[in-house]
């Protein structure tokens, strides 16, 4: 395969890229979660509300 | 009539239920069409016979671009709803897709940059396309900026709302820069009006990673939207107690 590295980088930086906002999105979702559940007086499950 | 409606689905509770139910199946099909996009444009696609290998960056480069494109025209949708309708949920997506949006933006102009050195001889050039690109790119970051730039979050949102809506101007001027201007960057390989010049082998890859692109951003849009909505009912409680003791 030619252009190697200019292909590497380019799929490289869309992989780092997607896995970045996807972990984020899941951390910042499972601790809102856990807040939520911890304070909400009505004790549901957020992921049911 | 379309605005109870519109208010029914602005619910948040409805949205956290809906989205709890939506968010695995986007998750799980953005991953599948993403990786067999990929994989085959990476593996299988053939090589250009111009361009060899350095071709199969189109599969990162173009999904890219498209998504730039679509999540700023969601912005300026969610600026309608919200300038025009008042949606309680319309300023949150938009403070949401904001981001995702500015990576896609910088994913494209990076990868863009990466192709254009080997076939081009220059990471940058000032073209139609790329400048036109790059301001895309900074009117999200301003998007970004203006929503946090004021102590009243709701100064804020409306502020953004109208940037957004400004800022839509950008999109037709992306779309129709190859035609309008003498560009380096090749024209549009799909239009409205033509079928696409492009070989079948190529093509499909393309669309499944351009579909999987665009699922996984509605993925990780849907999944910061629900954590900013929880985010919300727990200010809201905590205001409540800081109240009732005081």
């Amino acid at each position: 395969m030619t252009h190697l590295t200019y292909i590497i980088p380019a799929y490289g930086l869309a992989v780092v890229m997607i896995l970045a906002y996807a972990i984020a999105a899941r951390t910042r979702m499972a601790r809102a979660r856990t807040r939520l559940a911890a304070i909400d007086p009505r004790g549901r499950d957020p992921k049911r509300t | 009539m379309a605005a109870p409606n519109l208010h029914r689905f602005a619910n948040p509770g409805q949205f956290l239920r809906l989205s709890g139910w939506l968010l695995p199946w986007l998750t799980a099909g953005g991953i599948v069409l993403t990786t067999v996009g990929l994989g085959w444009g990476l593996f299988l696609s053939p090589a250009d016979w111009q361009q060899s290998d350095a071709v199969r960056i189109i599969y990162i480069h173009v999904p890219a671009a498209w998504l730039a494109s679509a999540g700023y025209f969601g912005l300026a949708v969610c600026a309608v709803l919200s300038l025009i309708w008042r949606h309680p949920l319309a300023d949150m997506a938009a403070a949401e897709i904001g981001p995702v949006g500015a990576g896609a933006t910088a994913l494209c102009l990076a990868t863009g940059s990466l192709w254009g050195k080997p076939m081009w001889g220059a990471w940058w050039v000032w073209d139609a396309r790329l400048t036109s690109m790059l301001v895309l790119l900074f009117l999200y970051l301003g998007h970004i900026a203006l929503i946090r730039a004021f102590d009243n979050p709701e100064r804020g949102y409306r502020a953004a709302a109208i940037l957004a809506l400004i800022g839509a101007v950008d999109l037709p001027v992306i779309k129709f820069s190859v035609e309008w201007w003498n560009t380096l960057h090749q024209p549009a390989t799909f239009k409205f009006t033509a079928a696409p010049t492009m070989y079948q082998g190529m093509i499909w890859p393309l669309l499944l990673a351009a579909a999987g692109f665009s699922i996984g951003f509605g993925a990780i849009v849907t999944a910061r939207l629900r954590a900013a909505v929880m985010e919300r009912r727990i200010r809201g409680l905590m205001m409540a107690r800081a109240q009732e003791s005081v």
